[in-house]
């Protein structure tokens, strides 16, 4: 499957720094995209950086960058909840953009709506300073189990 | 003021310009703009290791493919306007359909099949080279009139028309 991150998992389960899975992904890395646990609940974070804005303008953060961090979330989430060793194969993901997000921090918490064997359903629900009036919720399909599947990850 | 857009090209680097290069993280992706005309859209994305998802694999990671899919309908939603108005993502479905072969670039496609007074509808393709062999797939809805300055990006619809 995917020695690296799965390594990077268990360092992490062992160490309690969920940063570190972030490094094995080259794209999370890039979009400065992290998990932190510092609150016991699994929450991901993206740091504004100029290079998210897709609205100079008003400013805002692109729309498609708030796609991919609740995208992002919802594998750390699986990653580090599942026991099954796989790293999780994305289907299909659902964005409804709900606020504009401005040029601040983007923070995310995902949640399992229905696990299965094969295929799991995740919802994830993005916010910046106050999680009672979220920017950006989505639902999303992942295989966790078999290898006939899209694996964008 | 407006220069008239007489050639493909002319309109391929008019957009390419308005939609890439001053869209800070369009910008930052290296989004290239292939193609346009009224209702339509195409984008390019070349593979670059910082968007790889699975370091095992060199896949890219959905996220380049999110944000080149949501560019590329709302390119497409702009050149349908024919008032100039600031407009936004309502919502965006992708569909995954199989991995993005390392190393190649994609190319999405996208129309906007639908424009009302308040809502515009676009579907989209990414693929590499043959569109009957999708790497994803796209549906998104964009709300119009939202709060925001009208700029040059919102009269292109207008432009067209000429």
């Amino acid at each position: 499957m995917s020695g690296k991150i799965m390594h990077r998992l268990a360092t992490a389960r062992k160490t309690g720094d969920v940063a570190g899975l972030a490094d094995a992904i080259p794209y999370a890395k890039w979009m400065q995209i992290a998990p932190e646990n510092g609150t016991g609940e699994l929450l991901t974070r993206m740091r504004y950086h100029d290079s998210l804005i897709g609205n100079t303008n008003l400013p805002a953060i692109h729309g498609g960058t708030l796609g991919a961090m609740l995208e992002m979330t919802a594998i750390f989430h699986l990653l580090w909840e599942s026991e099954t060793g796989t790293v999780p194969k994305i289907v299909n993901i659902t964005v409804d953009y709900l606020r504009s997000a401005g040029p601040r921090d983007v923070i995310a918490a995902a949640k399992v709506t229905k696990q299965g064997r094969r295929m799991v359903n995740v919802f994830v629900e993005a916010w910046q300073d106050d999680r009672s009036r979220p920017v950006a919720s989505a639902s999303a399909h992942f295989l966790v189990q078999s290898d006939d599947a899209p694996p964008a990850l | 003021m407006a220069k008239q857009l007489t050639t493909p090209e002319e309109r391929v680097a008019l957009f390419q310009q308005l939609f890439s290069d001053t869209i800070p993280h369009n910008k930052a992706l290296g989004l290239k703009v292939v193609a346009v005309a009224r209702g339509i859209a195409s984008m390019q994305l070349d593979w670059r290791e910082e968007l790889v998802g699975n370091p095992e694999t060199g896949v890219l990671a959905g996220g380049p493919l999110t944000a080149m899919l949501d560019g590329c309908c709302g390119m497409a939603v702009a050149t349908m306007l024919k008032e100039p108005k600031p407009f936004a993502t309502l919502d965006l479905r992708i569909d995954y359909a199989r991995p993005a072969t390392p190393g190649q670039p994609v190319i999405a496609e996208a129309e906007c099949y639908r424009i009302t007074r308040s809502v515009a509808f676009t579907r989209a393709f990414a693929h590499q080279g043959d569109p009957k062999d999708p790497v994803a797939a796209a549906a998104g809805t964009f709300m119009l009139g939202t709060k925001g300055k009208v700029t040059r990006t919102h009269s292109m619809g207008k432009e067209l028309l000429k």
